[in-house]
Formats: C-alpha cells, sequence, structure tokens
C-alpha cells in the first residue's frame, strides 16, 4: 500500500493510548481507530495489538472490561487510566519535542549553517 | 505500586491460570469475528472471511506466547508452563523417561553410597572436639600404631608437643549385671583418655589419671549410651552400682555422650575400663611389659602452634632415649603421625585406597551415565526434530525450545536424584545395621548421611541434567524449519567420529572394566570358599570362650580346659574334639618372633621369622582336619613338667630348618629365651587372610603355655543345632558363669570372608551397573542411527536389500565402537586387577574363564541393545517412509 509510514519502535503503545482516550475501544476496533486517525497512514500487524494492549494492562495505563460491541458480539473493551492519561499527555509533549526538533533539524539550509 | 500489581499479576496467573487462558482465547476469537464480519461485509462469505481473518491475524501461538511475556514476571510462570509441556512430553514416551530416570537414579545412588560411605571413614574426623589436632602415634617403617605399656608412659610423660597422650586397647569381657553374663566388647583405656580426649560424661563422670594407683587400681566402668539405653533401659541409677566383669567388682562412674563411640570409626564399643585394671580382664600384666605391645593405639591433641613435623622429631628423640635405655625390647624406634580413626594407616590406608577406587569407579559410573543420557536426549531430540521445526516455523522462539529441553533434562536429573537418593538412604541403612562379623557385633560401620550426602546428590542430578541437556543444544539450533518440514529428519548423517562416539567408547570401556573387575573377585570369591585353607570348617562346630570371664586364670587354666575336652568327648556322634586358644582366619591371633636354635642375640632385628603361635590340645589336628606330615602331635605328656616342644608347620620348617624332614628333632629358641624342640610337622594353612602368602605357623602343647581364650573344636556328623544343645549343656556342667559362643565353624569364617565378600559385592554391584549403562548407552546410539535412518532403509528394502545389508548399515557403527570399547576395557581391566589380588584370594585376570566371561557378557549386552533397534530397522516399510516425506 503507498503512503504507509513504517512504525518507529515505542509507537505502537503511545498510539493505542491515544485511540483508546477517544472512548473505550475493543482491540479490532483499537486496529481501525488507528488507521482512521493516521488516515490509514499507519497499519499495525493485527496478532501484534494484544501483546501491547496486555502490557499496558499491566502498567495500569489502561483497563479491560468485557462488554458487547456494536457487532453484537462479546468483546473485551479497554479505556484509559488515569495514570493512562497522564502518560498520554506527557509522551504527547516529548514525542512533539522530538518531532519538531527532528522537523527544523532535517530542513536546515546550508547557509543557516 | 508497579511490585505489587507485578505480583498482584503474577499471583493472579498463577492461580486463575486456566481462566486466563480462555479470556485470552476468547479476546483473540472475538477480534478474528470482527475482522470476518467487515470482510463479509465486503462481499465475501462467511467461511472465506473467518479463513482470511486468521490469516490476516498471523501466529497465534506466537502472539499468545507475547501476551504472556507481556504480563510480567514470566520466570515462574513459563517455568511452571514448560514444567506443565515437559511432563506432558514425557508422559507420551514414558519408556524414554522411565530409562532415564533409571539410569541416572542408578548412578546418584551409587555415588551417594559410595560417598557416604567415605564421608563416614575417610573424610570426616572421629567426634571429639578439635578433632583436627588429634593424632596418632605409629612406630617403625611399618607403622605399627601398637606400642608397650611401659613405653605409651615414657611418650607421654617425656615428649613436649603433644597437651596429653591416652593410649586405647580393645577388650572384650564378661559382663553380668546380675542377669545372665554376657560378652561384650570395650575399650581398655589410660587413665587420662576422656580428659586427653576431652570428652565429657553424658552422665555421672568418667575415670582420670589421678584414679591410678598401680595395677588393679581403679576398678571403675564407664559405658557406652548405646549399651546403657538397651540393657539398663536409660536407667539414671546405674551411676554408682557394682558390675562384675570378668567375675570383678567394677563400680559403674558414668555414661559418655552418645556421639561418642570410641576412637576407632568402625568399632562401637559398650564400655571402658581403666588400662591399670587390664590384668582383671585378660589375664595378662602388661604394665611392666615393656616388650609387649598391648596398647593398641597412642593418640592426643597437638599443642596449639606444634606442627607434625616437630612433633615427629620430638617424639624421635623420645624414641633414641628408649632405644639406648631397652635395647634389648626396643629395637628401632622412630615415630610418625597418623590420623587416628582407622587404626592408622596400616587398615586405614587399605580403606582410603579401597574408598578412593570406589569413588573413582563411581564418578566414571556417573560420567558414562551423562555420556548416555546425552545420546538419549539426542536420540529424542533427531525423533522429535519435525515437532521442533513446526514450533519453529509457528513462531515459537529457539529460546523457547531450548529452554524446553532444559526443563526436561533437569526434571528427569532431578527425579532420577531424589530415586537415587531414597534408594541409597536404603541402603544405607541395611549397611549400618549390617554386623560384618557376627560374632563381634561391636564391629559395624554406623553410616549416618549428613546434608554433604544430600547437598552432594543434589548438585550432582544438577550438574549431570545439564551436562546431558547441552548435548541437543546444537541440533536444535541448526535445525532449519524449511529443509526439516519439506523433507523429514534424516538429510546428512555424520560420518566422521564425533564427540558422541568417543563417550560411548569410554563409557563401555568402563563397563567392561567394572564386569572384568566383578567377575575376578566373584572367581576369587568363589576359589577361596573352596580353598584349603589347612583345616575343614565344614562338619566341625566351634565353641570359643575367655576363661578369665569365668574367674579362672593362670594355673588353673590346662585343669578346667582339659574337663571341658572330656566333657565334649561323652557326647554320641563325636568323633573328635580338639581345643585351641585362637581359631585360624579368626579376628584375634598370636604372632611371635623365634630364634635359631642356638642364637645368643634375643633381640627383634635378629629373629629368624615371625610365626604365629597357637595353643592347642592333642586332639586339635585330627578335630580340625589339619594333615600331620611328619612326627608326631603334642601329646598328654608334654605338660607343664615335661620338656618344651612344638609342633610346625611346612612353611616354618622350610625357613628354620631347610626341609621338613630336617625339622624334626631339631630346636629353635623363643624371644623370652625358651629352646622348644620340634615333634611333628604338619601341612601348611591360611592364619590371617584367604589372601595371604604361606606363613610360618607353631603348635605349643596348652598346659605349657596356658592363656585365657580357648576354642573347642568338635568334628562330628551331628544335625549343628542339636550338637550345639548338647555341647552347651555339657560346658555348663563344667563351669555354670562361663558364657560360651557355640557356631558351626563354617560361619565363624566370616570375618576370614568378610574384605573378599566386601570387595565382590561392591564390585559386582558396580559391574552390574556398568553392565546396565552400557546397554542404555548402546541403545541410545542404536536407536538414534536408526531413527536418523529409517528413509534410507525404506529405500534400501524398496530396492530390495536383504536383511544383512540393512542390519549391517544400522547397528555396523555401534557394534564396532562396543568391540573397541570392551577390549579397551578388557586390557584395563585385566591390569586392574592386579590391584584386586592383594584383598581377593586367586584373583587373576589370566584366567580363560573370567576372559570368556568378560568377553561373552558384553557380546550379550551388545546383542541385548541392539535388539529393538534391529527389529525397527528390519521393520522399515519402504511405502509409509516415503510417503511420510
Amino acid at each position: 500500500m503507498p503512503g504507509q509510514a513504517q512504525l518507529l519502535p515505542g509507537t505502537l503503545d503511545l498510539l493505542i493510548l491515544k485511540a483508546v482516550s477517544l472512548g473505550p475501544l475493543h482491540g479490532y476496533a483499537v486496529l481501525l481507530r488507528i488507521g482512521q486517525i493516521s488516515e490509514q497512514a499507519l497499519t499495525i500487524e493485527q496478532g501484534a495489538l494484544y501483546p501491547a494492549l496486555f502490557r499496558l494492562v499491566r502498567q495500569d495505563l489502561l483497563k479491560a472490561s468485557w462488554g458487547v460491541s456494536e457487532n453484537n458480539r462479546r468483546a473485551k473493551f479497554y479505556e484509559l487510566t488515569a495514570l493512562g492519561r497522564k502518560r498520554l499527555r506527557e509522551e504527547t509533549a516529548g514525542w512533539n519535542r522530538l518531532a519538531e526538533a527532528m522537523a527544523s533539524a532535517l530542513a536546515a539550509q546550508p547557509e543557516e549553517i | 505500586m508497579i511490585l505489587l500489581s507485578w505480583y498482584r499479576s503474577v499471583a493472579t496467573r498463577l492461580f486463575h491460570r486456566s481462566r486466563i487462558d480462555d479470556e485470552m482465547e476468547e479476546e483473540l476469537r472475538s477480534h478474528i469475528q470482527h475482522r470476518a464480519d467487515d470482510l463479509e461485509a465486503s462481499g465475501l462469505d462467511r467461511a472465506q472471511a473467518e479463513r482470511r481473518a486468521r490469516i490476516e491475524f498471523g501466529g497465534q501461538t506466537r502472539f499468545k506466547e507475547e501476551c504472556y511475556d507481556a504480563l510480567g514476571g514470566t520466570f515462574v510462570e513459563s517455568l511452571i508452563q514448560d514444567v506443565r509441556l515437559t511432563l506432558r512430553g514425557l508422559r507420551k514416551s514414558p519408556g524414554f523417561a522411565l530409562v532415564a530416570v533409571l539410569t541416572l537414579a542408578l548412578a546418584i545412588g551409587a555415588n551417594a553410597v559410595v560417598f557416604a560411605v567415605a564421608n563416614t571413614l575417610v573424610l570426616r574426623p572421629l567426634n571429639v572436639p578439635r578433632a583436627q589436632s588429634l593424632y596418632g602415634i605409629e612406630r617403625g617403617k611399618e607403622k605399627s600404631p601398637q606400642q608397650s605399656y611401659p613405653d605409651y608412659l615414657d611418650l607421654r610423660d617425656r615428649n613436649r608437643s603433644f597437651e596429653d597422650l591416652a593410649g586405647f586397647s580393645i577388650a572384650a569381657a564378661g559382663l553380668d549385671t546380675g542377669k545372665e553374663p554376657s560378652r561384650v566388647m570395650g575399650y581398655v583405656v589410660s587413665g587420662n583418655y576422656f580428659d586427653a580426649l576431652g570428652v565429657q560424661p553424658y552422665l555421672g563422670r568418667f575415670f582420670h589419671g589421678s584414679d591410678e594407683h598401680g595395677p588393679n587400681s581403679a576398678p571403675y566402668l564407664v559405658l557406652a549410651h548405646a549399651y546403657w539405653h538397651s540393657h539398663f533401659q536409660d536407667d539414671r541409677g546405674v551411676v554408682g552400682r557394682v558390675v562384675r566383669l570378668n567375675q570383678r567388682p567394677f563400680t559403674v562412674l558414668g555414661v559418655a555422650p552418645p556421639e561418642f563411640q570410641g576412637t576407632l570409626l568402625f568399632f562401637s564399643p559398650s564400655f571402658w575400663v581403666p588400662m591399670v585394671n587390664n590384668q582383671q580382664l585378660d589375664g595378662a600384666s602388661i604394665l611392666d611389659a615393656r616388650g609387649i605391645r598391648a596398647v593398641m593405639m597412642v593418640i592426643g591433641h597437638l599443642k596449639a602452634g606444634v606442627t607434625p613435623p616437630q612433633a615427629i622429631a620430638d617424639l624421635n628423640s623420645v624414641g633414641s632415649y628408649l632405644e639406648k635405655t631397652f635395647p634389648k625390647e626396643d629395637g628401632k624406634m622412630t615415630f610418625t603421625l597418623a590420623r587416628p580413626g582407622l587404626f592408622g594407616d596400616s587398615v586405614g590406608g587399605a580403606v582410603r585406597g579401597f574408598m578412593a577406587g570406589l569413588l573413582l569407579l563411581a564418578g566414571l559410573i556417573l560420567l558414562g551415565a551423562c555420556a548416555n543420557l546425552g545420546s538419549l536426549f539426542a536420540a529424542r531430540a533427531a525423533d522429535r526434530s519435525r515437532e521442533v521445526a513446526l514450533r519453529l516455523a509457528l513462531g515459537s522462539s529457539r529460546n523457547r525450545i531450548l529452554r524446553g529441553l532444559f526443563t526436561e533434562a533437569v526434571l528427569i536429573s532431578l527425579a532420577g536424584g531424589a530415586l537415587g537418593l531414597l534408594g541409597s538412604l536404603a541402603l544405607l541403612s541395611e549397611l549400618s545395621a549390617w554386623r560384618p562379623i557376627p560374632q563381634t557385633p561391636s564391629l559395624h560401620v554406623p553410616v549416618s548421611p549428613d546434608v554433604t550426602v544430600y547437598l552432594l546428590a543434589l548438585a550432582l542430578a544438577l550438574a549431570s541434567g545439564f551436562l546431558f541437556g547441552i548435548v541437543p543444544v546444537r541440533q536444535v539450533l541448526r535445525t532449519d524449519p524449511y529443509q526439516i518440514v519439506k523433507s523429514g529428519p534424516g538429510s546428512g548423517i555424520g560420518r566422521r567420529l564425533s564427540l558422541r562416539d568417543l563417550l560411548l567408547v569410554v563409557q563401555v570401556a568402563i563397563c567392561a572394566v567394572l564386569v572384568t573387575a566383578s567377575l575376578v573377585a566373584v572367581r576369587g570369591l568363589v576359589r577361596s570358599l573352596d580353598a584349603h585353607v589347612g583345616f575343614e570348617p565344614r562338619n566341625a562346630m566351634v565353641a570359643s570362650t575367655i576363661l578369665s570371664m569365668g574367674g579362672t586364670s593362670g594355673d588353673g587354666v590346662p585343669e578346667v580346659e582339659r574337663r571341658m575336652i572330656d566333657a565334649l568327648q561323652t557326647i554320641p556322634g563325636v568323633r573328635s574334639v580338639g581345643l585351641v586358644d585362637f581359631r585360624p582366619l579368626s579376628t584375634s591371633f598370636y604372632a611371635a618372633s623365634v630364634f635359631s636354635g642356638n642364637a645368643t642375640d634375643l633381640s627383634p632385628s635378629s629373629a629368624a621369622a615371625s610365626a604365629f603361635a597357637y595353643r592347642i590340645s592333642p586332639g586339635y589336628f585330627h578335630a580340625a582336619g589339619t594333615a600331620l606330615l611328619s612326627g608326631r602331635t603334642v601329646s598328654w605328656h608334654d605338660d607343664k613338667g615335661a620338656p618344651r616342644v612344638a609342633v610346625v608347620n611346612r612353611e616354618f620348617a622350610r625357613k628354620l630348618f631347610g626341609s621338613v624332614a630336617g625339622a624334626v628333632g631339631g630346636y629353635f629358641k623363643m624371644d623370652d629365651g625358651t629352646r622348644l624342640e620340634v615333634v611333628g610337622v604338619v601341612e601348611d594353612g591360611k592364619y590371617l587372610t584367604l589372601a595371604e602368602d604361606p606363613r610360618p605357623a607353631m603348635f605349643l602343647p596348652f598346659p605349657q603355655s596356658p592363656s585365657s581364650w580357648a576354642t573347642l573344636v568338635v568334628r562330628s556328623g551331628r544335625d549343628p543345632r542339636q550338637l550345639a544343645a548338647a555341647m552347651r549343656s555339657k560346658l555348663r556342667d563344667v563351669n555354670a558363669g562361663l558364657p560360651f559362643d557355640i557356631q558351626p565353624w563354617t560361619s565363624e569364617m566370616e570375618s576370614a570372608l568378610f574384605t573378599p565378600r566386601v570387595a565382590t559385592v561392591s564390585l559386582g554391584v558396580l559391574g552390574a551397573m556398568g553392565a546396565l549403562l552400557a546397554i542404555t548407552g548402546i541403545f541410545g546410539m542404536a536407536a538414534y542411527s536408526v531413527s536418523r535412518r529409517m528413509r534410507e532403509f525404506g529405500i534400501r528394502l524398496a530396492l530390495g536389500a536383504g536383511w544383512r545389508e540393512v542390519l549391517q548399515a544400522a547397528l555396523g557403527r555401534a557394534l564396532k565402537l562396543l568391540a573397541c570399547g570392551s577390549a579397551a576395557g578388557l586390557v584395563l581391566g585385566v591390569l586392574a586387577s592386579r590391584v584386586l589380588a592383594v584383598i581377593v584370594y586367586q584373583a587373576t585376570p589370566r584366567d580363560p574363564l573370567v576372559l570368556a566371561g568378560v568377553a561373552l557378557a558384553m557380546l550379550s549386552l551388545g546383542l541385548l541393545a541392539t535388539w529393538i533397534p534391529a527389529q525397527r530397522a528390519l521393520a522399515a516399510d519402504p511405502s509409509a517412509l516415503l510417503r511420510e516425506g
């Protein structure tokens, strides 16, 4: 697929936190949401999502509960904890700083040096 | 916080494992269903959509494993998972599990037993305070621990290196506590014995050096804890009671602590009495006899800061004083130090050597077992290479698979170790209860396995687990899932000599050594049972006693002995009765220096020979079945007033007179200057051990040199039990207070057969274990190579090969290795058997029967071990095998 970006290591957790911050989601919906908010630029291997979800739950950043999905199927829904919300804010700020720094570094012109 | 949640999650997962499993399963299923819903909406039918969704999802196994990893604290958990998986795998191949566990159990059990015995006998010091500084003194080049009592006193008082020196001997005595007098064994010790060792009483008090005031001045007795427990029922009122020892009153002073069992590791006494009262025990007055080495051993703690070489120099200066002052009694007086406990180096050296040999063999067996299990594991890994490849292809990590293999190895080694330890504990408790010589119940080896033994077993189990767990690692690391799934196992057969082949050869060689050694020992034992020992123990009863136990001593002895002989002769069916002081081949003996008839220098260094001396009655040779070669035997007329005479054996005649014919009528001298005439010559016999070379012996008429030890030999064809009862009643008529030990002579031979028996049993057991290991080793190797090459055999069979060619291909290598190993082992075994000859009578490996036996044994082992793999190779079904690929 054209226009797809490679996922940097460590960014999957941040994407999941962001996706879930917009409302409780089950696993498959997290994938769809990430595709949607990144305008299909970022896709994740389906199975790889779950180890990350389990890790975030263990770190108390997400909490999980069973519910019924829009397709009327049983599914496990994830939502942010207070700790998760805080972590999302910090990581977002950190990421933005990094991105700006990278962008300006890469935009540098010869005469500016 | 994090830690807490980690604990919580570990705990949750440990106890709700299956719930988590179910949830994970359901979540992944739900994901796939949702995806399928979307795909269905885009136009696929439901079945296709679900299939597609599953493929898109990727390897479920891997993600599940990763999820578990993500749950944290995975070590304990994946360990449990591994263990569970391993157990499931082992349940699927119970034969493999059983063989592996049993092999290891045998090897570890053998090591635990040998180590426990070595630990008790060699490694662990005596149970006394500050055992590190406790030494025994040995005399001369022959390292004899015995000293005379006066020499002991001089050593004690003149040395400057020891805190104190104590002496001890062993004595048998009739102990009368008001009930039937019983024969017990105990220590006769110097008064300072307990103080010098630093042992404290459990009850009452011990005697001290200050209690001694000359001969028979200290009629005190200290009881051993075990004897107090079994014969006085822990009665604390025993202190101060008077008991009768050999009919003489002794006051019980106290009880020794349970952990103190004297100063010899293999002998547990019943009592201790002061040496100054020795005369009351065995009638001999040793206190002034500088020439009689009556003190069995002299021991003491070195002073702080004194090194053993300094102490030896100090003792030698005392020795040169003794040499100068008593040139007649004390020959060369040089001293060395030895660890006490095993009676110095004389016994200890042999025991240590034997134990070191056993430890080495046991270690070899363990190594063999590891090599063996390594091959088995490699074979198993080869058989499972398809499964491993499949798991790799499904996304399992190599790490995980290796961990599984190691878990399997460690599980098996722990199970084997536990089983081996249990077996060895059972064996050790048998060994502790074992009284090798029934007449001397105090002589035994109290082996109590301690923490060291358990730790050793555990360490051995784990170490061996890792050792053989490593073997298949390379195999797994090299596994290429695609190749194996595509072509099946069996590509690339190693033709060069691998480490495994070498291990197998070594292992087979070890086995052949063990089999050779055990066959040699068994053969030697059988021969020693048949050997002519200079008397005929069959159809003879022996009744032994110590007359001083009944209060008879000195000149009264011969008269009582004569009455006993006469009384026994009146029993119907008795063919002959004889008397001897110590039976040949029993634990007791007396040896003396003899000199030529015209010798004037009677110092030990100019002696013509050292001869065993036996006091006998006229009927002894007849009753014992010893053949008279020349002259006459002793007669009733050779009594106290008559000229001193002796009968000697052939070796004695040869050494002193050159020939049997020249001996009769000749004279020789004892070390006290007495001149004796040789009146007869008898055949040679065995006197101390079955393995000994012919040694000189002399037989003296009992009235001319009385001693209170007596053994009556009764030859009769009657039933032993009836005869024993008749003998007992006749002997009671002579002296009611005298304890007698009545046995068939054959069972009295136990002590002589003790060492060859121990050697035979231990080598036999090790040989059997070696054989078992060889079987499993060859089996593992053959099974492995067959399973690797099943496809090849299938093709060969399909192309028309006969069973001969297939067997050749399947087992040729294993059998070749077997032949190499056996040949090497046989040569080594023959060499090692020279060592055996010291212990086992006529142990010669150059015995065609032994050589043939070893060859036959190894051949049948080979056949046995290759039987199943050969069957499997021959059963190769070409069509099925080719289809499988």
